[in-house]
């Protein structure tokens, strides 16, 4: 059962855009946040707005999964709204007692607004169509450049998929010592701050003691299977690019080269 | 101190995509003064099961009851419900957390509220009852013990608890035969000489065939067999159906019956075995 824990965001389906190669996917991201950046005008968020629903038919990731990404950024997006709509100074549009609204303060908590949101659903995008573990493996790839200057690409990476193979195992563990320390009368649940903190130490005790473990036996398997670090490793899944990555590539190319244009030919009214 | 199920079910993440149903309309009556055998395939439902009886778990539906009283009724005290039902886990040596063994069986009883005096008196009591030197072994860390020594402090702490009833999760996994003897042993002592009654989930027909006084057998979350280990393991075909098997003994004596000789058909133990043959062979006017 804990096999089927969704780790993170990732939403599991199949779809041309989950069977991306991660490393196109990193770097799309990256130009899907730098993209967002440089949009000056509300046609362009509209073009933004065009190609998440673009790529949320595509993926067949609901619109409603991609904006749940939201939820946890409410308040920040209400303060960003809220402190650009009354502090910024301009031309008045609209006073009451101390309180003002300037044009450009509208045009500022909107901008940034926005420029929140498709920052989140654009990195969402990634993280929603990429298991963890194609991700690190693309993160791997994409940093083995940096091995010439010593940088532990593989090795970062590695760790980074065996915490993530680790953490529903341990959260089995701690289910099983907590009912075990229960059965021993122990109380979780009551008591005050301090009480509750004393409390942990039963379950926190056996679940560092049996990490370790863990960590020791796997290490001793890694060994006796001659695992020594990234060099000269092969790959079981070896990543390509093929002609869906290309398709993908152009489709933010052009997303990106619209954007600039509308930079440049589109006045900034509002 | 007797147990009642009745029409017990327990379904995993209910409503959610992963639902699960563990236990189907489970009804049964522990009395007191009981072995009991608890056997099954993995995931047949028994762990889930050894949960429900001290409340860890909740049944989705149906009720349990001790000595009359719903255990998750209004009115019930959980901590007295895991003083009186104590419940050893699967490898319970991982959850030992003290710097010492003393401290850690002493857990249970500081739980419960108990004074010093009645706690010290609590933990020599149940390291004897585990076969552990007080003098020796209450002042070492159980992280320094062998596997086999650490069982036994976490099985003290629960019997440090003095259950009326104790349940144990397969106690004699991977442990070397010695290690698994003395657990049997200790077992069998608290049973016949304190009373306990034991609950006891294991995968050994013949551990079982010499401990127990009642069998359950459980299959895809229902009771299937549920009798003495005699009635139980006269039902051949239905354990091995279910792939379980009987003991080795109870195997022989059925392979020596094919032969033709003229054993009982419900020996299942080696003693048993031994003693008919040795019979049988004197009747025939052996040396």
């Amino acid at each position: 059962m804990l096999n089927n824990i969704t780790l993170g965001q990732y939403y599991p389906v199949d779809s041309p855009v989950h069977r991306l190669d991660p490393r196109i996917k990193i770097i799309l991201t990256l130009c899907l946040i730098v993209s967002v950046f440089m949009i000056h005008t509300l046609l362009g968020y509209a073009l933004m707005l065009l190609f998440v629903m673009l790529i949320s038919r595509l993926s067949h990731v609901p619109v409603k999964v991609m904006l749940r990404g939201l939820k946890p950024l409410r308040f920040i997006l209400i303060l960003t709204f809220l402190l650009n709509l009354f502090f910024t100074s301009g031309e008045t549009l609209w006073s009451v007692w101390i309180i003002e609204i300037t044009r450009e303060g509208l045009r500022q908590a909107v901008h940034y607004s926005l420029r929140l949101i498709f920052l989140v659903l654009s990195t969402s995008l990634m993280t929603l169509t990429t298991s963890p573990i194609a991700l690190s493996d693309g993160m791997e790839l994409l940093l083995s450049p940096l091995k010439v200057i010593h940088f532990p690409a593989h090795e970062l990476a590695m760790m980074m998929s065996i915490a993530l193979r680790f953490i529903p195992t341990l959260m089995e563990e701690t289910d099983k010592i907590m009912n075990a320390q229960m059965a021993r009368g122990a109380d979780f649940e009551s008591g005050n701050l301090l009480n509750r903190a004393k409390a942990m130490i039963p379950l926190l005790v056996p679940l560092f003691v049996s990490a370790f473990r863990r960590a020791g036996d796997l290490a001793m398997a890694m060994e006796a299977r001659c695992y020594h670090g990234g060099e000269h490793r092969t790959r079981l899944r070896v990543l390509r690019i093929g002609r869906n990555d290309v398709i993908a590539c152009l489709i933010v190319a052009a997303l990106l080269a619209l954007i600039i244009l509308e930079g440049i030919f589109v006045p900034t009214l509002l | 101190m007797s147990m009642t199920l009745s029409h017990v079910c327990h379904t995993y993440s209910q409503g959610s995509a992963f639902e699960h149903l563990a236990l189907n309309d489970i009804n049964l009556e522990i009395r007191e003064g009981e072995f009991i055998a608890l056997v099954g395939h993995t995931g047949c439902g028994k762990s889930t099961l050894v949960q429900h009886l001290n409340g860890l778990l909740k049944p989705t539906s149906g009720t349990i009851s001790l000595d009359g009283e719903d255990i998750h009724g209004e009115k019930t005290d959980r901590r007295a419900l895991r003083q009186k039902v104590g419940l050893v886990f699967q490898y319970p040596e991982y959850q030992l957390f003290e710097e010492t063994v003393e401290k850690d069986i002493s857990f249970g009883p500081k739980n419960l509220g108990l004074d010093s005096r009645e706690i010290d008196r609590r933990v020599r009591q149940a390291m004897e009852d585990v076969h552990l030197d007080y003098e020796k072994y209450a002042n070492r860390s159980p992280f320094d013990l062998s596997g086999g020594q650490m069982r036994r402090v976490a099985i003290a702490g629960i019997l440090a608890m003095e259950p009326k009833v104790l349940v144990l999760d397969e106690p004699t996994a991977g442990l070397d035969p010695r290690g698994r003897d003395r657990i049997l042993t200790m077992v069998k002592h608290l049973h016949e000489d304190r009373g306990t009654t034991i609950i006891m989930v294991s995968h050994s027909m013949d551990d079982i065939a010499t401990l127990a006084t009642r069998i359950i057998v459980m299959s895809e979350g229902k009771v299937c067999l549920d009798g003495t280990p005699r009635e139980v393991f006269a039902q051949r075909e239905k354990m091995d159906e279910i792939g379980l098997g009987i003991p080795e003994a109870a195997r022989l004596c059925q392979a020596l019956r094919a032969k033709g000789l003229d054993l009982p058909d419900d020996l299942f133990t080696p003693e048993e075995l031994h003693g008919a043959i040795l019979r049988l062979w004197k009747e025939k006017g052996g040396c």
